[in-house]
């Protein structure tokens, strides 16, 4: 029997093959058929030049790895979590399909810093993006291993051998084979990706592109999955912190004497960690009520109304994204012009589930159990505060509930490692909603200026951009314009110091909301102003056949009628593209003239996202977004008093309920023959502008800053 | 103050001695060990922590855990029945109405109480019904359809 296994010695150090690198590689893997795929390998995967923005974000060793075991059952390893988005379902359907064997006789080890290959992240879609081609390849590397074996075992040239559920087969008598099982058992066979493999058509795939119901479901309604705050160890103690009222707050006294008159409740501290800790949740609370302590808050006039002259005042020189023609010669040309500023606050993440993490030294070892989107950025973030190697962690993400970026911060896994460790126990921190908006990394307020006009022939002349905070991700315009200027400051979202009173960071598709909000309303403006219905005005200054898909595939299931807006009907479209996906939505609402509050009607939204893994799982994220992008869109906006956070809980910060619900349909245009590309987020992309420009087309009132609250439509129609 | 509550928890006998000021959450999720009932705000706002008390939907979280004596509790873990789910669960299983799953205890739980008082509601009542449960990953259109299906095999006759 020929052993595989040198070609991932170098890969993991190991030394040459001999008993001892064997039982390692026994110790690692488990035994059967691993292979093993690496970054450089998935960039040449990739057809075509990856987006600008994603390379810079690549790791050199983004590795994913696959095994068989010797029972016959693949295991597909990864360091993506499975927060909602179904890529539990959508992964183990590549690995079926690429194997030949039942969904069933796939499991997915997700996560487990462990167990896992490194990977950075979950999040920016990239899931099924960038994952699913290596991990396909490396499934057709396992078959062409397994192939092999059978050949040496039955004596039959590999031309001769497929892979049929399970098993590899004579295929001139498909009774004569043997089963993954059979072939794996006592192997210890290593490859490492390093070259392409055919892959199999799409045309052949049995699973993938078919709707399959997720896995995750039974465990998810029976209330048996494990979100962190459900594990428990033994003499697990649950922790209460103290905290500032107010960012940048300074702690002045602090007396923590009252805690002895709760039963069972200790008092830990350390630097700026005051943790009140008790076996019971709420006696922790009990115990924390009891400490009095008193701050100093820096005064600040900033809130959510004079942040954005702020933002516009600090932000450094913008950075051009793109250019091309010559600005002036538009404007020359354009008979009509609109200059405006857009303006958009900042949203909590708010998943139901809070940050929550269990830490617990075990054998020397740290492990913690925490809801994060990046178990490998917290390994390194834990051993850093610990001052522990990274080996002497373990990060396990149990089931995340909700993340949408939020859970890529994870402070909350930081305090209960510290106490962990301060207290000798297993420690549980849960934060209470008030402490989650506090500490979340909220999506960043923002401002847009756009300077575009129109020829008197309905074209775009010229378009001059300029996006403070919310970064270039689909700042990038896509229309034909002779001469434009897309400019960013700074070129990513992230802000300095003194930028933002609190922490901010990625939200479900990051600045691309808030840069497609203000692009399509400025599009619409545009319409008006020639003339055109707006449908009909993009389309006459788009050549992109995708998106011209998309915008027609909405336009024509929302039976679009064309019209100059504002026509009365309350009808509204928006474009954009986010992850390589291609979106567009038609929206309808009604405006409430009195009150200035809108009812969204209906939502009809296409995409085009490449080949789809699990068309019912895209589907679920497309309403997910349209549903959820209705909250940033009307309601959601952080109200704060400098670095105090004035929204504690959903009575005043309002999200999505189901009596918002509109009619929603999907459209998925299919590119079969495209790669796949994200769908976690395209979709709530468009939201924002769609509602808006159906606002103005109801009743003429134009709302430039987001949310579309009651006052500000009812500010808008006062000025029509 | 200490007291022992009596009280049938998924049709068991359940006795408990604690505080019994405390909230009954923290109670099902820590001494008696039912993580199905989930924190979500702490003060009624979000439904993640809904049980079943004497038939009626209530905020565990707010609920005193005295106010339960000699009541009965249902919990997302008293649903399944002799290992069968109950039509609400497979419904929202077939429907595909849940994604993080955070929510999903404290809307079965919601919509089980709407289906005991109205076996067949509307898509209307469904709604105003389900308004003060949060979903932050939006899966509102297919919860109201899993519980119009669910509502409908209910009505076909009691479960197997």
């Amino acid at each position: 029997m020929t052993s595989h296994h040198d070609e991932l010695l170098p890969f993991f150090d190991l030394e040459p093959p001999t008993e001892v690198s064997r039982r390692r590689f026994l110790h690692l893997f488990g035994g059967g058929i691993v292979v093993v795929v690496s970054a450089r390998d998935l960039l040449a995967l990739e057809q075509g030049p990856p987006r600008l923005s994603l390379a810079r974000e690549l790791p050199a060793d983004f590795n994913a790895f696959l095994r068989i075991g010797e029972d016959g059952r693949v295991t597909g390893f990864t360091g993506k979590i499975e927060m909602g988005q179904g890529v539990v379902t959508s992964l183990a359907q590549t690995l079926a399909d690429e194997l030949e064997v039942p969904l069933e006789s796939v499991d997915m080890t997700m996560g487990d810093t462990d167990l896992c290959p490194w990977d950075m992240g979950t999040f920016g879609s990239m899931t099924t993006r960038f994952f699913g081609p290596p991990l396909r390849a490396a499934a057709a590397e396992a078959r062409e291993v397994l192939i092999d074996l059978a050949a040496d075992r039955l004596e039959l040239p590999r031309e001769r051998l497929a892979a049929r559920a399970g098993r590899i087969v004579d295929t001139t008598d498909p009774t004569h084979g043997l089963s993954y099982a059979e072939l794996a058992k006592g192997q210890a066979i290593g490859r490492r990706l390093g070259r392409k493999v055919a892959l199999e058509p799409v045309a052949d795939f049995e699973v993938v592109g078919r709707p399959v119901l997720r896995r995750d479901a039974e465990v998810k309604v029976t209330g048996r999955a494990q979100y962190a705050g459900d594990l428990r160890r033994d003499g697990m103690l649950y922790a209460r912190l103290l905290r500032p009222p107010a960012h940048g707050a300074t702690l002045r006294e602090v007396d923590v004497a009252g805690v002895a008159g709760v039963e069972g409740a200790t008092v830990v501290r350390e630097g700026d960690l005051i943790a009140v800790l008790h076996p019971t949740p709420d006696g922790a609370e009990q115990g924390l009520a009891r400490v009095r302590a008193t701050w100093d808050s820096p005064s600040s006039e900033l809130d959510q109304d004079s942040i954005f002259d702020h933002l516009v005042k600090v932000a450094p020189a913008g950075e051009t994204v793109a250019e091309g023609g010559d600005l002036a010669a538009g404007r020359a040309a354009a008979s009509a012009a609109a200059r405006h500023t857009y303006h958009d606050g900042y949203r909590a993440h708010a998943a139901i589930e809070t940050h929550t993490a269990v830490a617990a030294f075990e054998d020397d070892r740290l492990t913690i159990w925490a809801s994060t989107q990046t178990p490998y950025p917290l390994r390194a973030e834990a051993a850093q505060a610990l001052g522990l190697p990274e080996d002497a962690v373990r990060v396990v993400p149990p089931f995340v509930g909700g993340g949408f970026g939020g859970k890529t911060a994870n402070r909350q896994a930081i305090e209960a490692a510290r106490l962990a460790r301060l207290t000798g126990r297993a420690v549980q921190v849960a934060w209470t909603r008030a402490e989650e908006f506090f500490y979340d990394t909220f999506r960043p307020a923002a401002v847009v200026t756009i300077d575009a006009g129109v020829t008197p022939a309905g074209r775009i002349a010229y378009w001059d951009y300029l996006v403070y905070f919310a970064g270039d991700r689909g700042a990038d315009q896509f229309y034909d314009v002779p001469h434009h200027r897309t400019m960013a400051a700074p070129a990513g979202w992230r802000g300095g110091p003194g930028t933002h009173p609190f922490a901010t960071g990625a939200w479900r598709a990051p600045g691309n909301n808030t840069n497609t909000f203000a692009r399509e309303s400025h599009i619409d403006i545009l319409a008006a102003m020639a003339g055109l219905d707006p449908v009909e005005f993009r389309l006459r200054n788009l050549s992109d056949a995708k998106m011209r898909g998309v915008l027609q595939a909405a336009a024509e299931r929302f039976s679009w009628r064309p019209a100059k807006a504002p026509s009365g009907r309350g009808q509204g479209i928006a474009c954009g593209i986010d992850a390589g996906t291609f979106v567009a939505l038609a929206a309808e609402v009604e405006v409430d003239r009195v009150s200035g509050r809108v009812r969204v009607r209906r939502l009809v939204c296409s995409q085009n996202m490449g080949l789809v893994i699990n068309p019912a799982g895209a589907v679920i994220q497309m309403e997910g977004c349209l549903t959820m992008g209705m909250g940033y869109a009307l309601a959601e906006e952080l109200r704060f008093s400098g670095g105090e956070v004035l929204d504690r809980n959903f009575d005043t910060y309002e999200i999505p309920r189901f009596s918002w619900l509109p009619a929603i349909e999907t459209v998925i245009v299919d590119a079969p023959n495209d790669p796949p590309q994200g769908g976690g987020e395209p979709a709530i992309i468009v939201v924002g502008a769609a509602i808006a420009n159906a606002v103005f087309d109801a009743v003429g009132a134009r709302v430039l800053r987001m949310p579309l609250t009651p006052a500000r439509v009812k500010a808008a129609l006062a000025t029509t | 103050m200490r007291k022992t509550i009596r009280f049938v928890l998924n049709g068991r006998d359940t006795a408990i001695s604690t505080d019994d000021r405390r909230a009954l959450l923290w109670v099902l999720r820590t001494e008696l060990g039912l993580t199905g009932s989930k924190f979500g705000c702490g003060e009624g706002l979000c439904g993640a922590c809904t049980v079943l008390v004497n038939r009626k939907a209530v905020r565990s979280c707010r609920l005193p855990v005295a106010e339960v004596e000699g009541a009965r509790v249902v919990t997302i873990e008293g649903l399944v029945e002799n290992g069968v789910l109950h039509p609400l669960q497979t419904a929202f299983m077939e429907h595909d109405a849940l994604q993080c799953g955070f929510c999903t205890p404290g809307m079965i739980i919601s919509a089980y109480s709407l289906l005991l008082e109205n076996p067949r509601p509307t898509r209307e009542q469904i709604i105003i019904h389900m308004d003060a449960n949060l979903c932050r990953c939006g899966a509102h259109a297919r919860i109201v359809q899993a519980i119009q299906a669910a509502a409908e095999r209910m009505a076909e006759g009691p479960r197997p």
